[in-house]
């Protein structure tokens, strides 16, 4: 355990920072521009787990345990929300045979 | 924590009912469970409140009037739900245990102590409303409300965990009481990390409570469910979430509100314009509704820009009011729907001719929405402009002032087609005992807090 917290201490915090971020402004973008559920969901992913690796270096960093239970948490709570977004995929699929979010317009923006 | 447990576990025995095909008892076991629940929040009422299980829960009187509050909402909405789901599906056990599943992600969001804890109440709460916003499977509009609420709800809970990672990089801390130490501590040399949390988790909670401009996803979701899911939507996960919302500002982010008073500010003048104009151009009563409801988040975040002692009842009143006159507006547009068969204002045509009682009780609904005296939704509009006179925010008043005459305008509209337009068709509408109840309820407790408001102010 120790030594992955001194490799993890071998790389300066501001650049685990500005690596999370760079990958949760891929995930928001993903979800902005595309038009494919799965991928906006896998997009939705990037985000979360950005934020978990960012919650892991700053507990690491500071030694303090709290960051990685949250991770758990999260990573817990993200599966379950992806089953039912799924299970929501697969109902519109059912009924419009496209995963294309264009598809559905029924209600005016 | 009682009436967490209760609702939990009630939330599975609803289940087995389901299973058991006992039918009959759904319906009274859930509200039984849920007085029960009540019952635990009510008797917590008068011991000190302390931070439980290592700091994870506060119930203080924010939490259990707020807690009570949701509580008393979903039974109306759930008395309302009788011979409602029926019609949906045969499988109606699963409707009450995912309601129940949300109200105690409700209950967590308002007696939060850990940010770990604000993060798992949210998602309980929305994750049980995804699928019941999708409930009815073959129809492409709750088809697509339901996608749509699931990647917004997603995409902000993103937002607020990266704001919450930020403060904790800065702080090395979940809990409310430790965030509120370092704030106090350093003054001056709080990290620009501390700063960049508070706009994300801003960001993520002003896209639960519907505030512009993150709310374009309500008006889609809030037409596309289920009316009655929409009501539970537009009442209970609000009044949580601002709980939620006042709790992280009043304790720990006062000392800062230099920083996101403007910010706050800005949000709340575009709120109440975005949702108070759309909502003058609808033509279905449902979506006049929803953008009513972004309107009116953005009444109550002015207890949050003028943030002081007085927030807590001020947000109390107001979602009181909000509560009951949504739940009254939404049973009856179920009424008026089964009968006519659209959501459009002109299916309220001639109603005050064929059905009196219930054009009266619409009536003081749509009063209480706009701001009235004496009903309870003037009490909770005074006292948020009072909030907002006593910190000079003189701007923000006079465009409050100018958007609830607006608001009065459009309100009022539906009220002109009950009494002032007549329609062919003059069959009564037979209304259920169970809504009977709701209504007289939820008019009644409008009028009482509209003429003696002060035992609710006093609560907080």
């Amino acid at each position: 355990m120790g030594t992955i917290v001194e490799q993890i201490q071998g790389i300066p915090l501001n650049h685990y920072l500005i690596f999370c971020s760079v990958i949760f402004a891929i995930g928001v973008i993903g979800v902005l521009i595309r038009r494919n559920v799965i991928i906006i969901m896998m997009s939705i992913e990037l985000m979360l787990n950005s934020v978990n690796l960012l919650l892991a270096a700053f507990s690491a960093y500071h030694g303090d345990a709290s960051g990685q239970v949250f991770v758990f948490f999260i990573m817990a709570l993200a599966a379950a929300e992806v089953a039912v977004g799924l299970a929501i995929v697969i109902m519109v699929y059912r009924n419009t045979k496209s995963i294309d979010i264009d598809s559905l317009n029924k209600l005016r923006w | 924590m009682g009436a967490i447990i209760t609702l939990s576990l009630l939330a599975i025995l609803v289940l087995y009912l389901g299973l058991y095909n006992a039918k009959g008892a759904l319906l009274p076991v859930t509200i039984a469970g849920l007085l029960l629940a009540l019952g635990f929040e009510i008797s917590l009422w008068n011991t000190d409140a302390t931070p439980l299980y290592n700091g994870m829960v506060l119930f203080d009187h924010l939490a259990l009037s707020f807690s009570s509050l949701c509580i008393i909402v979903t039974i109306l909405i759930v008395l309302l739900s009788k011979e409602y789901f029926k019609a949906i599906s045969d499988n109606v056990a699963e409707y009450y245990s995912l309601i129940l599943f949300s109200v105690t992600g409700a209950l967590l969001v308002c007696s939060y102590h850990n940010f770990a804890m604000l993060f798992i109440g949210i998602e309980i709460m929305s994750v049980a409303l995804y699928i019941l916003v999708g409930i009815r499977k073959r129809d492409l509009v709750s088809n697509e409300a339901s996608l749509k609420y699931f990647i917004m709800g997603a995409f902000s809970t993103g937002f607020l965990l990266f704001g919450i990672t930020l403060m904790y990089g800065a702080t090395v801390t979940f809990d409310l009481e430790g965030l509120k130490q370092y704030v106090i501590a350093n003054p001056q040399g709080i990290s620009p990390l501390f700063y960049a949390g508070i706009l994300l988790i801003l960001v993520g909670l002003c896209f639960k409570i519907g505030a512009a401009p993150f709310h374009f996803w309500t008006p889609d979701v809030y037409e596309g469910a289920p009316i009655l899911i929409t009501s539970y939507m537009s009442t209970v996960v609000k009044v949580a979430s601002f709980a939620g919302f006042l709790r992280l500002f009043s304790t720990v982010l006062v000392p800062l509100n230099d920083f996101w008073t403007p910010v706050l500010l800005t949000i709340c003048i575009i709120t109440l314009f975005v949702g108070n104009i759309s909502a003058l151009m609808q033509s279905s009563f449902k979506r006049m509704l929803a953008y009513s409801s972004i309107a009116h988040a953005g009444y109550m975040l002015f207890a949050i820009v003028s943030l002081g002692a007085d927030s807590a009842s001020g947000i109390f009143t107001y979602a009181t009011a909000y509560s009951l006159a949504s739940v009254t507006a939404f049973g009856i547009l179920i009424i008026v729907k089964r009968k006519v068969g659209s959501e459009q204002f002109e299916s309220f045509n001639g109603l005050a001719k064929t059905n009196p009682l219930l054009a009266l009780l619409l009536t003081i609904a749509m009063l209480s929405l706009a701001g009235i005296p004496l009903t309870a939704g003037f009490i909770g509009k005074f006292m948020m402009f009072n909030a907002v006179m006593q910190d000079y925010h003189i701007i923000l008043l006079v465009l409050a002032a100018i958007n609830a005459v607006v608001g009065v305008f459009y309100y009022l509209r539906v009220v002109v087609n009950m009494y002032f337009r007549t329609q062919e068709e003059n069959s009564k509408v037979l209304i259920p005992l169970n809504y009977q109840l709701v209504f007289f309820i939820a008019a009644a407790l409008t009028l009482l807090i509209g003429v003696y408001p002060d035992f609710l102010i006093q609560l907080n």
